[in-house]
């Protein structure tokens, strides 16, 4: 069988087998409705509040402050939908450039539908601006909503700062913490945040499963409409099998948390160095500090993106890109235009995402694979003398 | 995962004719890395064999069909005469390779147009006919004349179809009713008599209005308000929709496109196929 080397961890995870080994007997045996007055069904309520138990222990909340949902865009939509219309009166709302698409796209469609949003731009590290959100609130500000770690180069944004600046004004902060679950410790008893999003399957729960976490307190309506579910926020009978997922997903992340840090951490370094002092028409995108620890963007200048994933898929290599090719649009990325990254390198963007699952080897198999890709790639380029002369001063620099 | 076939995945790994050819007769040069790909192709001409095409390389910055396409395209001229090998559609190129994603139909009109791009600097054109016109699309510099070729020889119905063709109206997206306008146009020279017998349904002056209101609020202010414009509706008289546009729509000289091929494609779609949407000039506000 072909090799398979996984590092598009931002995309999805797989699911972890202790994971499935819990969700297993709730498809076969335990298959009741948790409403039903039997005890057969009704004995899953309890399973349910115990997986919720485990979700709020990973992100230092009480469980009554989470409701389970179908994944991070209904999170998202419910979040800023939910508060929009508790708060009927004020229009105004506040996001990023470089959100997620379950965020960008409904500001984009609230705008067109009596809201105003203020999109805020980024650096070419892309790192946000606080002052630029001080200047931005407005008396009828209603909402700020700002993810914590950028899905496509990891950049950290503060969250806590922000979370501040809305209480102080009383303004409702949503966080998408999507891609921070799992990856950097939450603690929602001292955060500043009001609500966050959650998906299960990127921490290694099965897709079609997340959670929102609602601050106790906060003013919410809910968006699903129906039964009695999830006290009254969130209608639908409970997808069972995949809430119990998500609750040992959030303890095994809990307990591996530490692992991120350093393992992946380490990985994710070991392959960005690599790379980064082997290619010499490569940079990385986004700030190199202030970032999830399984993230890597790099740039191969002058080389394009999708060619450069179907090579890797070819050797069993599983990355994303944000070139225009792979979008199915015809402009790369939104996150790498609002930082500025030139044309030159947006274009042959790539992102590798670990996770606790990778390896050492795997590691020295995508080094040892990249180079003769983009060897491949630039002798086909009508770009390469260009290559060469960036080539040639990047060498001068070392 | 775009669905390419084997042959795009084999001509994609396996390129055939990479490179370049020094004393080359003919330099196509089409694309730039700003819209994500481009082209350059090479042909040798046999001066002893009625000028046939001898040797034919190219060198590609894109995606995979984009590398594929070139590739196919030189194999596909080699031993053409120029006037033989201009003879090659868009579509040529894809049914060579077996079919390509409608998302990715730009391609083979990339391949084309570095064909015909050599062909003119071999006889000393200036540019090639695609690289006339007026510009349409701002964010990819796409000319009426290619916008209105694609649409012609793949007889193109909707603007995301002249976008996966030639990559008009991909980007701010302000350019669609200019598109519209274009299709609008070839479909009317290409199939009069086709006009299909509409439906009228029996509808009262009262749901008209209301379906006419609707709609606008619903389904054409939206679009308009993307622009930075917007419409009233001012009177309807029998069939005939009188409105006033308003914002960035009122200085615009495209107006007149937007009122036929959104205000009124939009109307007709769902209220009733009868009604023709004509302006008026609000008291004194236009120019």
């Amino acid at each position: 069988m072909k090799r398979l080397v996984y590092v598009d961890n931002n995309a999805t995870t797989r699911v972890a087998p202790e994971v499935l080994e819990a969700m297993l007997p709730y498809f076969t045996e335990l298959y009741g409705n948790p409403s039903s007055m039997h005890t057969f069904g009704g004995q899953l309520y309890k399973k349910i509040n115990q997986a919720r138990e485990q979700v709020a222990n990973l992100i230092g909340a009480s469980p009554q402050e989470i409701i389970f949902t179908s994944g991070g865009t209904e999170s998202d939509n419910a979040a800023i939908r939910g508060t929009l219309e508790a708060n009927p009166d004020k229009k105004h709302i506040i996001t990023t450039r470089v959100e997620h698409p379950a965020v960008l796209n409904l500001c984009q469609y609230l705008a067109q539908n009596g809201y105003e949003v203020t999109e805020l731009g980024v650096d070419s590290q892309g790192l946000l601006d606080l002052d630029e959100l001080h200047g931005a609130i407005r008396d009828d500000t209603v909402l700020i909503t700002i993810m914590y770690a950028n899905n496509e180069t990891g950049v950290l944004f503060p969250v806590e700062e922000i979370g501040q600046i809305a209480r102080e004004k009383g303004i409702t902060f949503h966080c998408d913490a999507i891609q921070a679950a799992g990856k950097l410790p939450l603690d929602m008893d001292k955060s500043t945040m009001d609500m966050i999003s959650l998906s299960g399957h990127k921490l290694h729960a099965p897709k079609g499963v997340g959670a929102l976490y609602i601050r106790k307190g906060v003013r919410f309506k809910p968006f699903m409409l129906g039964g009695h579910h999830e006290n009254n926020r969130r209608a639908g009978t409970e997808n069972v099998p995949s809430i119990i997922g998500l609750g040992m997903a959030c303890e095994l992340a809990r307990k591996y948390l530490p692992e991120e840090q350093t393992k992946v951490r380490k990985l994710r370094d070991k392959l960005e160095n690599l790379i980064l002092y082997q290619m010499l028409n490569s940079r990385l995108n986004g700030h190199n500090i202030l970032r999830l620890p399984n993230t890597t963007n790099i740039s191969f200048e002058y080389v394009e993106g999708e060619a450069i994933l179907l090579l890797l898929n070819e050797v069993g290599i599983c990355a994303s890109s944000g070139s225009a090719c792979t979008s199915g649009s015809l402009e790369p990325s939104h996150v790498l235009r609002a930082m500025g990254v030139p044309f030159t390198a947006a274009h042959g963007s790539i992102r590798f995402s670990l996770s606790r699952y990778n390896t050492e080897e795997e590691v020295d198999y995508i080094v040892e694979h990249i180079p003769p890709i983009i060897r491949r790639l630039k002798e086909i380029s009508p770009y390469s003398a260009e290559i060469e002369e960036l080539e040639l001063k990047a060498a001068a620099r070392k | 995962m775009w669905d390419y076939t084997d042959k795009v995945k084999d001509y994609f790994l396996h390129p055939r004719n990479v490179g370049e050819i020094k004393d080359a007769d003919a330099i196509g040069e089409v694309g730039a890395i700003a819209c994500g790909d481009a082209l350059r192709l090479y042909l040798k001409l046999d001066k002893k064999n009625g000028n046939r095409i001898a040797d034919a390389k190219f060198k590609t910055f894109g995606c995979g069909s984009a590398i594929a396409s070139a590739s196919a395209l030189t194999e596909m001229v080699m031993g053409k005469t120029l006037e033989e090998a201009e003879k090659i559609t868009n579509q040529d190129i894809a049914d060579f390779l077996g079919g390509l994603p409608p998302e990715k139909m730009h391609c083979s009109v990339m391949g084309k147009e570095a064909l015909e791009s050599a062909i003119a600097n071999y006889r000393g054109y200036k540019a090639a006919p695609t690289e006339e016109g007026v510009i349409v699309c701002k964010c990819f510099g796409v000319t009426d004349v290619k916008i209105e070729r694609v649409v012609r020889e793949n007889r193109l119905t909707t603007v995301e179809q002249v976008t996966n063709y030639c990559k008009a109206g991909g980007g701010c997206k302000s350019c669609h009713p200019d598109i519209q306008g274009i299709i609008d146009t070839v479909c009317e020279k290409e199939v009069k008599p086709v006009a299909v017998p509409a439906k009228s349904k029996k509808m009262s002056n009262l749901r008209k209005m209301q379906l006419i209101q609707e709609t606008i609020e619903r389904d054409i202010r939206p679009v308009l308000m993307m622009d930075g414009g917007d419409m009233d509706l001012i009177d309807v008289d029998g069939n005939t929709v009188y409105v006033s546009f308003r914002g960035s729509c009122a200085e615009c000289a495209g107006s007149r496109v937007t009122l036929k091929s959104t205000v009124e494609a939009k109307l007709r779609e769902f209220v009733m196929e009868e009604l023709v949407v004509e302006e008026v000039n609000q008291g004194g506000s236009t120019a």
